[in-house]
This record gives C-alpha cells, structure tokens and sequence, in this order.
C-alpha cells in the first residue's frame, strides 16, 4: 500500500512538477487520445478485408482497372421502399468484377450471374443477415433479438420469392414447395395469406368420411390410421402416431356415424370377362388410361403411374365389392366434386374392373387386426380424439364441425422471431433448421404437438421450408407494385348441357380451358380455332390417334352420339380464339403451292427433325405426328401456328421461326394437303 | 515495444505456428473423420462406384440420388463390413460421412454440395494401416444462370441432344440424320465460342453453315436465356471448358 503511494507520488513529481514538462504530457495525451478515432477505424475488419482485396488485386493483369473501381471506406447501397441498407459490399468488394471469377475466397467472391444487379436490390433481401453491420459475425451470424442470422444457400430460393408471387422458371425448388403446400393439405390446418391478401387453397382432395362405411370395412380404416404409407406408400395422408385403441375408438365412431348413401353400393350382377379372358381386365384398365392418373407398384417396388387419383396397388384391400362398382359405374354418386371423370362403363366392363381391381390386394396387409363390436364408451372417445387431432379440417365427419384456425397461422414465419422459438436442446439456433426439424419430424417438438409426422423425401423438406421461409414480413410491407402476382385459378364454368358434360368428364382434370384446369393435356381454350369438326367428333369417339409416344393419354369415355355432337358443336363454337380469322385463311391448294411448301418442309426449315409427316422416311417424333394433320387442323390455325407458335400457346416448345407470309401460306398449302389414309387412324 | 528480444521472437513464433496451422486448417481439403464408433471388420482391396456420380446439382443443396460405392476383394468379390470415408472440398457434406459396407458391400450417403458452383471432386476412402484404397468422384454444381440454362435445355434441347432415353422420354438423337452434340461432348463444345453458341443457338443450324435440323430459337428464347442455355453447356462440359483468358498474373 505504502510503496504504491510512493510510487504515484513520485511519478506524478516526475511528470508534473516542472510545468513545462506537464503541458508536454498532457499534449502527448491529448494527441494519443484523437489518435483513438482513426486507430479504431484502420483497425476494424472491413478495413483489414479491404486492404487484403487491394493484395489479392494488385499481382494481377488487370490491377489497374480493377484498383480504379475498388473505392475505399464504408459502402452502402440504401433503398428505402425495401427497407435495405446493406454495407456488405465494404467488404465483398469484387461482386461485379467478372475477371476474378477464379478467385473462390470469400469475401471476394464473384457474384454469380442472377437477373438482378446488387445495387438494384443489395444482398439481405435474399440472403438475410444484418445489412448495417460492419462486423463479420454480426453481419452474418447474429442471434440478437430483432436479428437473424444469414440464410443457408440451399433455401436461397426463398428470396425470389418474397417479390415473385408467380411461379419462376429458375426456381424449381420453391415452386416445388407452394405446390406442396397446397397439395400435402397445409393450408387445411394452416391458413396462409399472400401479401397481397389473397388466400392460398387446398388443391388435394380429401375424401368426405360422411359415408365411409358404404366404401371400406372398420378394420381397413384401423390399418390405415395406424400407418398410412403401408397401405399406399404415395399418400399424401400424414401418420399420426396412435395407439391401437385410440386407432379402435376412431375407426368405431367413422363407421357408426356413416350415413347409407343411395346409390353408393351396386349388387354386381354382371360376370366378370375376366373368367374367359384373363387379358380383359389388364387390357381395360390399360385402354382407360387409368394409369394417367393412378400408381402401382410394380413388381421391383417403384411406383408406375400418375399422382392424381389414389394409388391402387391394394385397393382390394380397401374398396368393397359393391362400392368399387357403383364407383366405376359413376364417380359422381358418392363424391360430387371428385376429380375422376364419368367413364360411362357398360355394366360388363365395370364387371371386369371390379374383378381385376378387386384382385389388386396384399394378402398379409391387415391380416392381424380382429376388432371387438365398439361400445358407446368407445365410439364418444373416437369423436373427442377426432376433435382433438383435427381430422374434420381436413374431411367431412358427420357430426363434427371443421374446426377454424386449427393450427398456427403460418403468413409470415419467415420472419418468425428466434426469441419465440423453443429449440430442442443440440438443435441449431436458426428459423430454417427450426422449420426443417418441424417438418421433419413435428412430435419431436413435445408429446403436446398434434401436428402429424409427414413422410417427405430430404429434397421435399427443403422444398417446403424454402417456401415457408419466402413467408416474411418484409413481402408483406413492400410496396404492391414491387410484387410480382401469382397468376390465380379463374372459376371459369362452361355453361348448359355441354358444361355439365365437360364437369362430368372431368376434363378440367388435366385440361385447361379459360384459366382454370389441370397441366397434364394441351390448353383447349382455342381447341374450336384449331381443329375440324369430323376429326373432333372421331377423336371423341376414339382418342387414340394423337401423339402416339406419350404414356399419359386422352382415355376413351364412351360417350352417346348425342352427348358427342352436343360436345363437338360447344368446343367449335365457344372455344375460338379472336386472333384467328378463317377468312383470312390462305386457300391456295395447286399443286405447285403444296411442292414448295414441301421442299420448304423438308430442306429450308427441316421440320422432319421433330415431325412425321411420311412414316416411311420420318422419324422426329418431339411434335406430333402430322400424317393426317390436313384432316384435323383448320387452315387458318395452322397459318397463324407457324407464324408464332408461342401466340397461340405460350410456351410451346416449336421455336417461332419468324416465316414469311409467302413460306407460311406454302408450308400450310402442303400441310392441309396431308389427309391421310381414308378410313382408318394414321399410327 | 520495451519486450526482451527473446521474448519477442517467442510471440512471433508462436504467432507464425498459430497461422501455420489455420492456413493448414482452412487448405486442407479433408474434414475430420466422423467414424466414432464405427469398427471395420473386413477390409478390401478396390473400391468402385455404383452410382451417384457424374451428377448435376444446384450449390447448396442436396444431390437428388444418393451417393454408393462398393468396396471389393481381390477376386471381385464385395465385401461386407468395411469401413467407407467420404472426403470432399470445403463445404461439402454427407450425411453419414463414414460408412460400414452392407452385405452386398456397397456403402450410401447422402451428398450435399457447396455454395460455390463448379466441379466437385469428393474422395471415398477406405482407411486402414495395410493398403488404404480410395477413389475419386466428379459431382457438379451449377449456380442460378447455369441451372436456369439446365431447365430451359430439358425443355427445348434434350430431347434431341441426350441420346439417353427415360422411361418417361423417348429420345429423338436416333431419328435424326446428323447427329446432335450432346451437351456434355467437350472436346466439340469447348472449341466453340460463345459467339458461335449464340449465333447457332439463335439462327439455327444453317448460321455456321450446318444442318437446318437444328431450329432457330432467337425468336423464342430471350437473350438472357441463350446465355443461360450456354453457361449450362460450359458447366457440363466434359473435358471441363476453360473459359478464354483474362485471368493473368504478372510474373
């Protein structure tokens, strides 16, 4: 103690005692002092980063340039309708300089090309992170209240789309993850707003259970509810991890509360081809196209089909006799909205189905659950359960009201506070590993999570994070002319006898006409522009003769005579595009027309190279076939095709070839003059 | 700055040693092994692969198809219960990263690819005292332009371009009188400039003097798009494309 005192009164004799010497010291620590500033600043990581960029630069050819645009000091790109100010660029210096595209150390990386420039958007935009920060780790790893961390680059998409309501051609991973939110039944439980305000709805289509029991037994529904993907491993139907009674309790209160349905159930009276001909049920469901919409398994365990309808790789299991043909005979009876079309069977082929169908089953599947009658006890806890898991948010139930709001609203959990996020304990502390491990695997969240476990591939769960995480807050405060607008399902209806057959057909299934309707088959909103009539009403009759290298084709739906005309005379009527004017048409035929627009064909524009106009010399088979194509299409849409394909049908594959009028009118010439062999299908 | 020499020169050292060994860190392009608990029973003397390789991804993001190679015995015989190492440049992951041969041998992972695009060489291993074995395989990366330009290619190109037929897509290379140049074909491609590419990706075939087969897309395809169809081409191309030079170092 003693010695410190003497110590200090020493020093300060030493420093201050003669006033000359204390004016020096204390200038020497007034100097030290301003000093503080600019050391601060030579010393801070962006400007450590900045003269390493200077170093990495200056052996290189093109230094001099490349120093010329290198500006020293802080950068910020500041854009107020955004909410941007991003000083990132102070230390990712060389983001536009496309001559160090060789250079793989961050932060001098090049950016790689997007559609956007940095000083048009900055960077938290998309990539998240803190924009003002001039810190690495705060810039990039903050878990600070009102801060987040920067976004891993396998969910970038989730940027694009903030802004792009649409879908995108390069953004395959978020466009996969909106479809899925739609199709797996999210929004059932979830409700999602747009920023724009717009809802975003179911596109699957969960059975209404008001009369399972005319459909399938107590004991399927068991199987079922205890594991979902055992029954159908494509099911969109999440497991929801019950117990076998609790299983028991809701299978018991499905069947007792089912209502008989008139009509749902048919006594199959006819017999079966199949007896005579092992082939007719193969064949049927083959000519159908059955498997354009529904999957089976085959014998190496890969699912064969489309995802459409259900898959029926034990749909013996499941459907009743009875059922399944009062089903096939007409779809409508049970379910009004569903998406399967009227085939309009004769009673001998529904007969057929039924049997080949039926045959479709596991024997080991089920084959140990031995159900006691429920008792009312039992059948008043499966109505709580099914209260309780929300099963009506997603079905109709007799005598259980779909419940509102459900689960949490999910419109801006891309902006989901850490701070009110429970992680699991070894979890890392970010919204998109919280999301993933949610999707992944929800009970994992505590025995109180009702959410069920979902059975997505790694690539789905990235798919629908990346969509969850494009839900910010930041998209929904921006101004509405900075949104691109999803493209919304019109509610177009085609009107009269002919809507009514158009509905029962389902052909809104796979075709769309006026904006509403399925991808699966060509757009028909101009199909009245387009084809003859001869060939539309064969075609209806017989659809087999286009294009014939797909696997998902037009089935054949055995319709009357008068249901044909009724068809044929709306779509030629009602489906004409104002673009196409037939009396524009070119209606020169001589012979000479048809040769040069053959040589045209054939040499000036090569068309063979995807069409097949004579079966003997072509083989391009990308277009389709065009044997016959002067017997189906109308003249002034070929004309007005080849003029600009894309106009007719945005994005088709034909590139517009920019024709002349001349060439156009010759090669249409000699198209129409293709009509085929009379009587009967070109192949 | 009043520090004994000495000590100086010990700080110093130190600090050399300390950026010595980050610099070996951030270089070293094998990660720690993460093979806790994992006892190779058997060991083999040749490592194929099976499948996964040669694939296209986006960077960031998971590889569609799992990653599998087979472990083998001098006879050609797979062996079970070796114990695989997968290795790959900084920021590639897999998911597990060390592997014991399954009873047909093969071991599968899960491969993850970096933020940066470009070529990925990933190592499997087999590690033991007596004769370790390993191969190499190739994954790819394309960032936002080049796989723009691998979906507009499967939707205008591949059709005619990939002679490979799927179950799903008949290919059209068979039926054409000249012969397409896959994407891939290198030793084609990368003679041509992007000028060239452009210009017969626009006008078609008859623009360098070639066959009219090939259809003009510039009335179909924005300009954006032709560039991103020829940045897709690049990142496939194998031998890989080495892009004319601007990079330079002054000796």
């Amino acid at each position: 103690m003693r010695s410190i005192g003497k110590f200090l009164s020493s020093a300060w004799r030493a420093l201050f005692d003669d006033p000359v010497r204390a004016f020096g010291v204390v200038s020497l620590i007034l100097l030290l002092t301003l000093a503080i500033a600019p050391a601060k600043d030579h010393f801070s990581q962006w400007h450590s980063y900045q003269r390493k960029y200077l170093a990495l630069i200056r052996d290189r050819g093109d230094a001099v340039s490349l120093r010329r645009r290198m500006e020293p000091g802080i950068h910020q790109i500041w854009l107020p309708e955004l909410g941007v100010v991003d000083r990132c660029t102070t230390c990712h210096l060389s983001l536009k300089e496309a001559s160090l595209s060789d250079v793989t150390q961050q932060p001098f990386r090049r950016h790689p090309a997007i559609p956007h420039t940095v000083d048009g958007f900055g960077c938290v935009i998309c990539h998240g992170g803190q924009g003002p920060a001039t810190t690495v780790a705060e810039a990039h790893h903050s878990e600070r209240a009102g801060e987040e961390p920067i976004l891993p680059m396998r969910y970038i998409e989730s940027g694009c789309g903030q802004c792009h309501q649409n879908a995108l051609a390069g953004t395959p991973q978020l466009n996969l993850g909106r479809t899925m939110l739609t199709r797996y039944g999210c929004v059932h439980c979830h409700a999602i707003t747009r920023p724009d305000g717009s809802k975003i709805d179911a596109t699957d289509h969960p059975p209404s259970l008001a009369h399972i029991a005319d459909k399938t037994t107590r004991e399927w529904i068991f199987s079922w509810l205890k594991d979902p993907q055992a029954y159908a491993a494509s099911t969109t139907m999440p497991n929801f991890k019950l117990s076998d009674p609790d299983a028991g309790d809701i299978s018991a209160y499905l069947v007792s509360s089912s209502t008989p349905h008139a009509g749902d159930t048919v006594a199959s009276g006819t017999k079966p081809a199949g007896a005579a001909d092992p082939a007719a049920g193969p064949t049927l469901y083959g000519e159908s196209f059955c498997a354009s919409c529904h999957a089976v398994q085959n014998a190496a365990g890969n699912l064969v089909g489309g995802d459409l309808g259900p898959e029926l790789t034990r749909i013996g299991n499941k459907a009743k006799l009875e059922w399944l043909a009062a089903w096939l005979q007409n779809p409508r009876v049970y379910d009004a909205t569903t998406p399967m079309p009227h085939y309009r069977f004769t009673s001998q082929q529904i007969a057929t189905l039924v049997d080949f169908l039926q045959a479709k089953s596991d024997s080991d599947y089920g084959s140990g659950v031995h159900l006691d009658a429920a008792t009312p006890q039992q059948i008043a806890h499966g109505r709580k359960l099914i209260v309780e898991m929300g099963c009506a948010a997603c079905h109709e139930i007799n005598g259980v009201q779909k419940p509102e709001n459900f689960a949490p609203e999910l419109s801006s959990i891309g902006s989901k506070p850490l701070a009110q996020i429970v992680f699991l304990p070894d979890m890392e502390h970010s919204l998109p590993g919280y999301i993933a491990a949610k999707i992944r695997q929800p009970r994992a969240f505590g025995p109180s999570v009702k959410m069920p476990q979902f059975t997505f591939t790694a690539s789905q769960t990235d798919a629908l994070t990346t969509a969850l995480l494009a839900l910010t807050a930041r998209s929904r405060s921006m101004p509405d002319s900075l949104r691109v607008a999803a493209i919304p399902e019109t509610n177009y209806q085609p009107a009269g006898h002919a809507g009514k057959l158009i509905t029962e057909l389902a052909c809104f299934s796979c075709h769309r006409f006026n904006g509403r309707g399925g991808d699966m088959a060509p757009d028909l909103s101009w199909e009245g522009s387009s084809v003859q009539r001869p060939w539309l009403t064969a075609f209806l009759h017989n659809p087999n003769t286009l294009r014939p290298s797909l696997i998902r084709r037009m089935p054949r739906f055995n319709l009357s005579d008068s249901d044909n005309t009724e068809l044929t005379n709306y779509i030629l009527s009602v489906y004409q595009s104002p673009a196409i004017d037939a009396d524009l048409a070119p209606t020169t035929t001589t012979p000479d027309a048809v040769e040069h627009g053959r040589q045209l064909f054939y040499s000036k524009y090569a068309c063979q190279a995807c069409h097949i106009v004579d079966t003997k010399t072509d083989k391009g088979y990308i277009g389709p076939t065009l044997t016959q194509v002067g017997s189906r299409l109308t003249p002034a849409w070929i004309y007005a095709w080849l003029k600009n394909p894309q106009a007719l049908r945005p994005g088709v594959a034909e590139p517009n070839q920019k024709l002349s009028d001349e060439d156009a009118r010759a090669l249409t010439a000699f198209l129409m003059s293709l009509k085929g062999p009379s009587g009967r299908g070109a192949k | 700055m009043m520090m004994r020499p000495t000590a100086n020169l010990k700080i110093w050292a130190s600090a050399a040693m300390a950026l010595l060994s980050l610099a070996t860190l951030a270089g070293c392009r094998h990660q720690a092994p993460a093979n806790a608990g994992l006892k190779a029973t058997a060991q083999g003397t040749a490592l194929v692969e099976s499948s996964g390789g040669h694939q296209v991804g986006a960077t960031g993001t998971a590889l569609k198809d799992p990653l599998v190679v087979q472990v083998n015995d001098d006879q050609g015989n797979a062996v079970t219960g070796t114990l695989v190492e997968f290795h790959g440049p900084a920021g590639v992951s897999f998911d597990p990263s060390a592997v014991l041969t399954d009873s047909s041998g093969q071991a599968t992972t899960a491969v993850t690819l970096g933020d940066t695009s470009g070529r990925y060489h990933i190592d499997a291993v087999t590690p033991g005292k007596t004769k370790p074995v390993s191969l190499d395989i190739v994954e790819t990366a394309l960032d936002y332009q080049e796989r723009l330009g691998a979906i507009l290619a499967d939707k205008y190109c591949s059709r005619c371009h990939d002679p490979e037929s799927s179950p799903v897509r008949v290919s059209n290379y068979d039926n054409l009188e000249v012969k397409p140049h896959p994407f891939t074909e290198g030793n084609t491609l990368n003679k041509m400039s992007d000028a060239d590419l452009t210009s017969i990706i626009q006008h078609g075939g008859p623009a360098l003097n070639r066959t009219a087969l090939m259809p003009p897309y510039g009335n179909t395809l924005s300009g954006s798009e032709v560039k991103a169809l020829i940045a897709y081409t690049r990142a496939v191309s194998d031998p890989p494309y080495q892009p004319p030079g601007t990079v330079y170092e002054r000796k």
